[in-house]
């Protein structure tokens, strides 16, 4: 017993120590939060690198001051990520906390930076809606753009150039998958299109087959919304089943995850158009300038940098920016830090970026279309730019409010 | 909106029944190992998804280097084979009779070897290239020319060849009839001077070499990505137990039941499809807990 | 059988005997235990007293309620968690949230009790349900409950809300005190923890936990004698399911919001971790098995490659199964055996 309670004294003494703040006064610590664990560790583990990208070409240090990233981990749960978020912050003692990288770990990371108004919380990669148009937390900065928004200009140009008129939309059925069909729905029903049937597919289901049974016949092209191992699934499915409809994609159905899957070339999606927030083959000189130095700085990552990487990057150059402005002085509270967030003006390999009052980016979606690159992959190039996408896209706040929030039958156009 | 017999979308109702008679042979053959091993050594062992994915994997490396899709389907086999008999010979031996401590030395053994799995083959999803005559679509008989996937026929072919090469395995081996006794009645089958230990190391060897072997094959029909694992126990769990845990019969029945069950509610119901299957487990258990072809313990 | 079990208690006669002795050992092990974890908060900042020490202490109850079904009841049962679950859900549609379209607003002395009423309920059909099965077939039955469950929720959106779930649940401002402030929430969750142990140290050596526990060891001698082992048994789940649906509680006051992949496979595989890593010889077990579970994942990012946090999970619990049946308590027993 005796030496029960000693290890009990001794172990809470050490962790007292342990917990209390570094007082080097010249580092700042930063915590960088992606979904390091379970299935979606190669989106994190892009991530990171793209965290890291921005932080090695400012030589770790902003404003003066040496940066120290501490890393966090989440599996892609809310309740996981924000325990993350909380160790990094109460724990660690991180000033800074860049993430979190899924759309619902986003909206609890909102919520929390509510309760932690003196650490600023700036978005890796998470995409919901709400998070920034729903009660917007004042110390949450949000420099990547929402599902929504990434499918700017895609219905248009799917009603207009690519003439499809009936279209059946297959996503899989939860709130990232709502508001990319939402992104998309908004131009292509206002340009005349119509959405003949929905087909909303629980999450993790591998088999398709009896939803293609039911895709109808009559229509012109289907919309998919599906991510990763099930957007590879139906795509196989599809052409064994004899299905013959183009598709059109939301962002991450063709992303380099999925173009890249290992086995099976998919040449049947060369010509599928989508929109997104990179493309990976632009032309543009500072895009290939990122992706080159994104290549050199990690051997082992993917063949062009994700959506993912991309996102991390902008936050992580955000925050580099701004507190060179400020010259590293987070002591008032980090209000002349957040104002200088909020008053940025990024200049990006994918354009300008700058925020709204909600704390939200306005930056250029790009329209893609599948192609195959000179090497024999498959690479997303771009048609052309939609500049400066706001998050109600273009609509007045209170019209684009009004017509509800992204769920099964919303929005309609049949 | 597809051929229509007397006002009823036949077609939708064509290809989704097909759908649930290929994913109930699927369901079998993963089960089947299951059943096997529970049956005769009342080990219920829950890494037989883990299992399953591992031999996916091993059988994916195999053919992608050699080019020889068949030559995967058997290195998937052999390896869950292979370690299946190690874990029965040095784990589960020593742990006869505590049925309980087994069961959770399967959950610690699949959780490592899930995350073992996402280590070495990462997290992206793999997808297999089946042998040109299996792959592509069928004109289905009888039809307007409606198309089937070719290697989902295979797969009731294949189902079909397993179930009755298990039953042939059963019934007309020394072996199988060894096992067979020692499902009824263990102390008896001891007592009659036969090896027990190799009996059940044969047995876990089968029962693990099936679900890499349904690994293999299910992965060319529904591709492979951390999760699956999960995905198949849960599946061979209830096909089981609604079939009868030990009965390779009912093994098939559940599966069938199960596999359709799937389909049509995700066909015709598809946000509470998923739960559907789930209740008709509570069901099976709160009626009929020894399933509908098992025995009483 | 397989897992070894609590030992059944009897209280120790008047006379002063070794068995006094025992006793007044064990009082005061309980009080130095008390006095400790009363005056940690003291020592430790607000991350420890509330992500590992309140933490510990909530989810340690939640794996109480497995240890009493499975040591005391012998049915190991996966659908704890999920009865937490019910109770968070309940308490976020009965009180306030952030979905004020969905919650009915209830001030929360009227929403926690109908919460921990409807979840004990649950439990107690769940129990109905479970009770004539037993092994396997017991784990394979509560952990379809468990899934259909969350299953349930994620696919429905006209109560639960589906996906998302709910957020901006928070417990109660009382005498001026905000209850989700560290220390009076630390205290909170010490208070039910303490409560829920007492509980099951007290039921346990009942009439009624004797009888339970003979149900586990013989249940065909119990029913020859005339006990009705369906009841007994169903009470257990009840029992179990007021447990956790204390610990439910807590658990959602903690992290604020409520949602499917809350209560889905990985976290009800979480709570049996813990209970068996403990052990599932003596109350005391589940906690130490919250403990031990919620430092490594919490310090395994920092200590080892969190990519790798599942496999070294995985690799204690085997080796906590392998090499000692009645877990860290267990463990900790024969360590002191060994020195007197």
């Amino acid at each position: 017993m005796r030496t029960f309670k000693g290890v009990l004294t001794a172990a809470t003494m050490l962790t007292a120590l342990a917990s209390a703040p570094a007082w080097a006064q010249d580092t700042i610590k930063v915590g960088g939060l992606a979904t390091l664990e379970g299935a979606f560790a190669v989106m994190g583990q892009d991530s990171m690198r793209g965290l890291e990208l921005a932080l090695k070409e400012a030589n770790y240090t902003a404003g003066g001051k040496k940066i120290e990233l501490i890393k966090g981990s989440s599996d892609a749960k809310p309740d996981n990520a924000i325990k993350a978020a909380r160790k990094l912050v109460e724990q660690d003692g991180v000033k800074i906390l860049v993430g979190p990288l899924s759309g619902s770990e986003g909206v609890a990371m909102r919520d929390y930076a509510k309760t932690q108004p003196n650490v600023t919380f700036i978005n890796g990669s998470s995409a919901a809606q709400e998070t920034t148009l729903k009660d917007p937390a004042p110390n949450f900065f949000r420099f990547s753009t929402d599902g929504v928004q990434w499918q700017a200009g895609l219905g248009e140009h799917a009603f207009k150039n690519k003439g499809y008129k009936r279209v059946a939309v297959v996503a899989e059925d939860y709130s990232f998958p709502y508001s990319q069909v939402m992104g998309f729905m908004v131009d292509y029903c206002k340009a005349g299109g119509k959405v003949v049937d929905k087909f909303w597919v629980p999450i993790g289901n591998k088999d398709f087959s009896s939803i293609i049974a039911k895709i109808p016949d009559n229509i012109d092209a289907i919309y998919v919304a599906l991510g990763g191992a099930d957007a590879t699934n139906f795509l196989t499915q599809y052409e064994q089943s004899g299905g013959d409809k183009p598709m059109v994609a939301g962002s991450i159905t063709v992303d380099q995850t999925v173009l890249s899957a290992k086995g099976k070339q998919r040449s049947y999606l060369i010509g599928t158009p989508s929109a997104g927030p990179i493309a990976d083959t632009w032309d543009d000189p500072k895009w290939k300038e990122f992706v080159a130095s994104y290549k050199k700085a990690f051997s082992d990552g993917l063949p062009s940098p994700s959506l993912f990487a991309h996102a991390y990057y902008l936050a992580g150059k955000a925050m580099v920016t701004a507190l060179d402005q400020v010259k590293g002085d987070l002591s008032d509270n980090q209000k002349s830090f957040q104002a200088a967030l909020a008053k940025l003006a990024l200049d990006t390999p994918t354009g300008k970026v700058a925020l709204d009052k909600n704390r939200q980016a306005v930056a250029d979606i790009f329209l893609t279309e599948v192609a195959e690159a000179p090497d024999g992959k498959l690479m997303n190039k771009v048609v052309r730019v939609i500049p400066q996408v706001t998050q109600t896209l273009g609509m007045p706040e209170a019209e684009f409010v009004k017509m509800g929030p992204a769920s099964r039958d919303n929005p309609d156009c049949r | 909106m597809g051929a229509q017999l007397w006002g009823f979308p036949m077609k939708q109702f064509v290809l989704t029944t097909l759908n649930g008679l290929t994913l109930g042979a699927l369901y079998f053959l993963v089960a089947s190992g299951f059943t096997l091993v529970f049956g005769l050594m009342r080990n219920v062992n829950l890494a037989h998804g883990a299992l399953y994915l591992l031999g996916a994997y091993v059988g994916w490396t195999v053919a992608d280097r050699t080019e020889y899709w068949l030559l995967g389907v058997a290195a998937g086999f052999a390896a869950t084979a292979l370690l299946g008999l190690l874990f029965q010979v040095l784990i589960f031996r020593r742990m006869e009779g505590q049925d309980l401590r087994q069961t959770m030395v399967t959950i610690g053994i699949s959780i490592v070897l899930a995350d073992l799995m996402l280590w070495f083959w990462g997290g992206e999803t793999y997808q297999f290239t089946p042998p040109e005559a299996i792959d592509g679509s069928l004109a289905l008989p009888l039809t307007p020319n409606w198309r089937y996937p070719t290697y989902r026929i295979a797969l009731l072919v294949a189902a079909a060849a397993i179930g009755v090469g298990l039953w042939l395995f059963l019934n007309r081996t020394r072996v199988g009839m060894m096992i067979r006794a020692g499902v009824d009645d263990r102390a008896m089958l001891a007592a009659s001077g036969i090896n027990v230990q190799r009996v059940f190391a044969v047995t876990f060897m089968v029962g693990a070499g099936l679900a890499g072997f349904a690994g293999v094959v299910g992965g060319t029909a529904l591709s492979i990505a951390p999760g699956e694992d999960v995905r198949y126990l849960l599946a061979s769990l209830i096909v089981v137990i609604v079939g009868g845990l030990g009965s390779i019969s009912g093994a098939a029945v559940g599966a069938l039941i199960i596999g359709l069950a799937e389909q049509y509610g995700l066909a015709y119901s598809p946000t509470y499809g998923a739960v559907y299957t789930f209740l008709i487990l509570v069901a099976a258990l709160a009626l009929r807990p020894q399933g509908l072809m098992g025995r009483r313990a | 059988m397989t897992i070894a079990l609590p030992e059944t208690t009897l209280a120790a006669p008047a006379l002063r005997t070794p068995a006094d002795a025992a006793l007044h050992g064990r009082i005061a092990k309980y009080a130095v235990l008390g006095l400790a974890l009363l005056a940690y908060p003291l020592a430790a900042s607000d991350f420890w007293i509330v992500q590992i020490g309140a933490q510990t202490l909530f989810m340690g109850t939640i794996a109480l309620s497995l240890m009493w079904l499975g040591g005391y009841g012998g049915m190991v049962s996966l659908a704890q968690l999920t009865f937490a679950g019910v109770a968070g859900y309940m308490v976020a549609l009965f009180g306030v949230s952030n979905h004020p379209e969905l919650s009915l607003g209830w001030p929360w002395w009227a929403a926690v009790p109908v919460a921990l009423l409807i979840a004990t309920a649950f439990a107690t059909v769940t129990g109905m349900l479970a009770a004539r099965t037993e092994g396997i077939y017991t784990i394979m039955i509560t952990l379809a409950i468990a899934v259909a469950f969350s299953l349930f929720c994620r696919q429905n959106y006209a109560i639960f809300n589906g996906f998302a779930g709910f957020a901006g649940l928070h417990p109660p401002r009382l005498f001026g005190l905000d209850l989700r402030a560290p220390l009076p929430f630390y205290y909170l969750c010490l208070a039910f923890a303490a409560c829920a142990y007492a509980g099951v140290v007290y039921v346990q050596r009942s009439t009624f936990g004797l009888a339970l526990q003979a149900v586990r060891d013989n249940p065909r001698r119990m029913r020859a004698i005339g006990f009705n082992v369906y009841a007994h048994r169903v009470a257990a789940y009840a029992m179990s399911g007021l447990l956790a649906a204390i610990g439910g509680l807590l658990l959602v006051w903690f992290n604020g919001r409520i949602s499917p992949d809350s209560i889905d496979a990985g976290p009800t595989i979480n709570v049996l971790v813990m209970a068996v890593l403990g052990g599932m010889v003596h109350p005391i077990g589940p906690y130490v098995g919250a403990l031990a579970f919620i430092l490594l994942q919490n310090f395994a990012v920092d200590l080892i490659d969190p990519e790798r946090f599942n496999l070294v999970i995985g690799i204690a619990f085997l080796a906590i199964v392998l090499a000692s049946p009645d877990g860290l308590v267990g463990l900790w027993r024969r360590l002191m055996r060994r020195r007197s």
